[in-house]
């Protein structure tokens, strides 16, 4: 019985190691402690080299099946039933017509896409927000870190000596830029619920603003306006907002309780119920991530 | 002036529908769980990692007792209700759906989630920088909000949405252990995971294309109708093995699990405890639900798809445990076992309607054992310096007799030992391979034997080096002598709970095969 438990014991353990005294053990010695398992030389045998034939090997029938399963599908799609066909059942479906018909009255937007995506399926942009909260901390968990006080001179040292201050071209040519940018962005954000644009599209254009800023004028003086508090109040707050008021519209509408009218007049800047305020909020969060993810890859800080 | 709420639903909907009808406050809880994990979540970036703590446990206590609320109710009821998320009923805008089996999931993966967090907290806290641990927290609550998310959702997109978040998150808390292992790991695992939503996406997309619907009972009509018609028969196939690889990636089974043991086996042991319990699982209850409620049951048969799930599923219960015998380190070890065990869950899905409430009882099972066995592997390179090999861990069940107990408990379980929950999972695998046709039969019951078999020969011997007797002079104690209250507490709580699992099983078969046929 002895002897089982002991085979089981070194099938589990290894073979044991021949007893010397603990103090003497190499790492050498450590990692010889086991017999290696069939799997453990095959990897080896590969990782030294030994294998190359049956590692290009592999790269072939690699290659080899990915390019039969991208001829699969691509010839499923020749299958499919024609973009904008009238047989297309995606053109015949209720939903498409009950969109186009009752779009401004249901929701008050002109912008029938504003109207789908903040009113009709909130509960899916909702997710989407968070998609984009959660990659924005993603990055900081991998990049950001707090400098120590002597990194944060040579830091400082760096951006003098590397960061060009007189370059007047790019100083005069932001200078016009930025406010023009960031006027086109405000514009695309307030008009999100009349004219093709919205929260994220006028988001990305906010953020290329402070990117183009930051580019000319450096840290310092974006960091007077813009820094990694700032941007994770902005961000908190606008999340916030928009799962508190989604919440107010699931919460009623599936208990079916009558709500003031907010939709106001479809068509005047001011109308459209939530869909305005939730159109700043996610453009803010967007312009957020885009510098942070900028900032983040330039610098390691925000 | 009020808008009319009811005005759009008289519009399409006839009066008599009562699955729409909210009358019990109750009914609202699961969209209150949903909401306040993801405020919850988001609240977190601005706190300190022990309030963040608090703020994760409370929310994960709420959602329990929420959950475990409207699981009461559901039971009462007898039947499913739609809630509407949003002030437009389904095609239109967005909803959700809850029966008893989604609340079963919700309530046992809330319990889940606050015990491997407690279980592991002192890791998290040791193996975490200090600036970054209250994003671990923020991580969490949004990695429960999927969660919670995927097993209420009615709607493909919607589940789209939250895939994404939890690959995302679930990448987050591997990363956040501090090392180079974990990076190489976290790598590997957004690749295979990503590759598996792209596949999932491919899949909606041509879904949508030929059925003209996003909704689950929508395309489940428009594609009973393409297949009584032959219309569209090729891009149906191929819509349905995309779907069944990307998930089987996300889910590991079998030939896609290669990135399983490296996350699993080198995150904080908190994080190896959900991923395992928990993220695997929702992938499954979402490919339960394409079978049931989006191809139905006529289609998924005529297209053959199980037979292959069935004999992956074979493959990854042998092959995981050939490989679990061949690791030398614990945490690879049990990550291996994983496969292994979903594999028993795609046999009972592959055996059909039989095997369909084995295999839901198994996502169950192994989401109460898993984290409690991956917790006292943490506990147990405590008492090693933090090794995980076997060589170093001979004897650490006698350092840390609490664990000891946990692990034992656990292995009896994923061993099945009558008793422990694993064994009424065997059992009912066994009863439902009997009702299939005989090829089927057999083939399972081979594979729960030998698998059984392999099951022992690597669990024993693992619990004999952990008891084995060593000289206490040589004890190693990591982060100091005081005791760890919540993971006794957790772990006592998971050893309850596999008993509770194992002797009342028939409670929770019952309430899975209502919650089946609610689908």
């Amino acid at each position: 019985m002895i002897s089982l438990i002991d085979t089981l014991k070194s099938f589990v353990d290894g073979a044991p190691v021949k007893k010397e005294d603990d103090t003497k053990l190499t790492i050498k010695k450590v990692s010889k402690h086991h017999e290696t398992s069939f799997t453990e030389r095959v990897t080896s045998m590969i990782e030294k080299g030994e294998s190359k034939t049956a590692r290009s090997a592999y790269t072939v029938v690699a290659v080899i099946m990915a390019v039969i399963i991208i001829a699969c599908l691509i010839y499923t799609v020749s299958f499919l039933p024609h973009f904008g066909g009238a047989d297309n059942p995606a053109n015949s479906s209720e939903v498409v017509k009950a969109y186009i018909e009752n779009g401004i009255h249901d929701t008050g937007a002109t912008n029938f896409v504003a109207g789908m995506i903040l009113n009709y399926r909130a509960f899916d942009t909702l997710g989407e927000s968070s998609v984009l909260f959660i990659a924005a901390t993603t990055v900081i968990i991998l990049l950001f870190r707090h400098k120590t006080k002597e990194e944060e001179k040579i830091a400082t040292v760096e951006e003098e000596v590397y960061e060009d201050k007189h370059d007047v071209i790019l100083r005069h040519g932001a200078l016009i830029l930025v406010p023009v940018t960031l006027m086109f962005g405000v514009y695309v954000l307030f008009n999100g619920h009349l004219s093709p644009g919205g929260g994220f599209s006028g988001g990305t254009i906010l953020g290329a603003a402070l990117i183009l800023y930051n580019l000319a004028f450096g840290d310092k003086s974006t960091q007077k306006f813009f820094n990694y508090n700032i941007n994770k109040v902005v961000k908190i707050s606008a999340l916030t907002f928009y799962a508190l008021s989604q919440s107010y519209m699931f919460f009623t509408g599936a208990n079916r309780l009558p709500i003031p009218d907010i939709n106001g007049v479809a068509g005047s800047l001011i109308s459209s119920g939530f869909i305005l305020p939730l159109n700043i909020g996610v453009g803010f969060e967007v312009a957020c991530t885009m510098f942070g993810f900028y900032s983040l890859f330039d610098r390691e800080e925000i | 002036m009020l808008l009319d709420a009811l005005s759009f639903y008289n519009q399409y909907f006839e009066p008599g529908t009562t699955h729409y009808v909210i009358q019990n406050i109750v009914q609202n809880f699961p969209f209150i769980t949903i909401i306040l994990s993801l405020l919850s979540g988001i609240f977190t970036a601005a706190l300190k990692p022990k309030a963040a703590m608090r703020l994760c446990f409370f929310n994960l206590v709420v959602c329990f007792c929420l959950s475990l609320a409207t699981l009461l109710f559901c039971i009462q009821n007898g039947d499913y209700y739609i809630y509407i998320m949003g002030r437009f009923p389904a095609p239109f805008g967005n909803e959700i759906r809850v029966g008893v089996l989604e609340t079963l999931m919700a309530t046992a993966f809330s319990l889940v989630m606050l015990l491997s967090l407690m279980g592991g907290l002192k890791h998290i806290f040791h193996d975490v920088l200090p600036e970054k641990q209250e994003y671990y927290f923020l991580m969490m609550d949004l990695l429960f909000t999927s969660l919670i998310a995927l097993i209420y959702t009615n709607d493909l997109f919607t589940a789209y949405v939250f895939v994404e978040i939890n690959t995302l998150t679930a990448c987050a808390i591997v990363m956040l252990k501090h090392s180079k292992e974990t990076l190489v790991a976290t790598a590997r695992y957004l690749m295979m995971s990503l590759l598996g939503s792209g596949l999932i996406m491919i899949g909606i997309s041509i879904l949508y294309d030929i059925s003209g619907h996003l909704l689950m009972e929508d395309i489940r009509k428009s594609v009973g109708v393409l297949f009584a018609t032959g219309q569209y028969q090729l891009p149906l196939e191929v819509v349905i093995c995309v779907f069944a690889i990307g998930l089987g990636i996300k889910s590991a089974l079998y030939p896609f699990h290669s990135w399983l043991p490296d996350a699993h086996g080198t995150s904080t042991s908190g994080s190896s405890a959900v991923l395992s319990g928990l993220v695997l699982k929702a992938y499954i209850i979402l490919l339960i639900k394409l079978i049931f409620r989006v191809f139905g049951t006529d289609v998924i048969f005529s297209s053959r798809v199980l037979n292959i799930l069935f004999v992956l599923g074979i493959l990854a219960m042998t092959i995981g445990s050939i490989k679990a015998i061949n690791s030398r380190d614990l945490k690879r070890m049990i990550a291996y076992s994983s496969v292994a065990q979903i594999g028993y869950i795609y046999l009972g899905i592959g055996l059909g309607p039989a095997g369909m409430a084995a295999a839901c009882f198994q996502i169950l099972v192994h989401a109460y054992t898993k984290p409690m066995l991956f917790n006292t592997a943490g506990a147990f390179m405590d008492t090693a310096g933090g090794s995980r090999k076997f060589k170093d861990l001979s004897g650490a069940a006698r350092k840390n007799m609490w664990a000891g107990i946990g692990f034992a408990v656990g292995a009896f379980s994923m061993i099945g030992i009558p008793l422990f929950a694993g064994f009424v999972v065997k059992y009912n695998l066994a009863t439902a391979a009997l009702s299939t046709s005989k090829e089927r039969a057999v083939l399972a019951l081979v594979a729960l034997v030998i698998s059984t078999v392999l099951n022992a020969i690597y669990y024993i011997p693992a619990l004999m080096v952990l008891f084995k007797k060593t000289d206490e002079t040589k004890t190693i104690v990591l982060h100091g002598k005081k005791k760890d209250m919540p993971f006794i507490i957790s772990n006592g709580v998971f050893i309850v709970c596999n008993f509770v699992l194992g002797i009342m099983s028939p409670v929770f078969i019952d309430l899975i095969e209502k919650g089946l046929k609610m689908f």
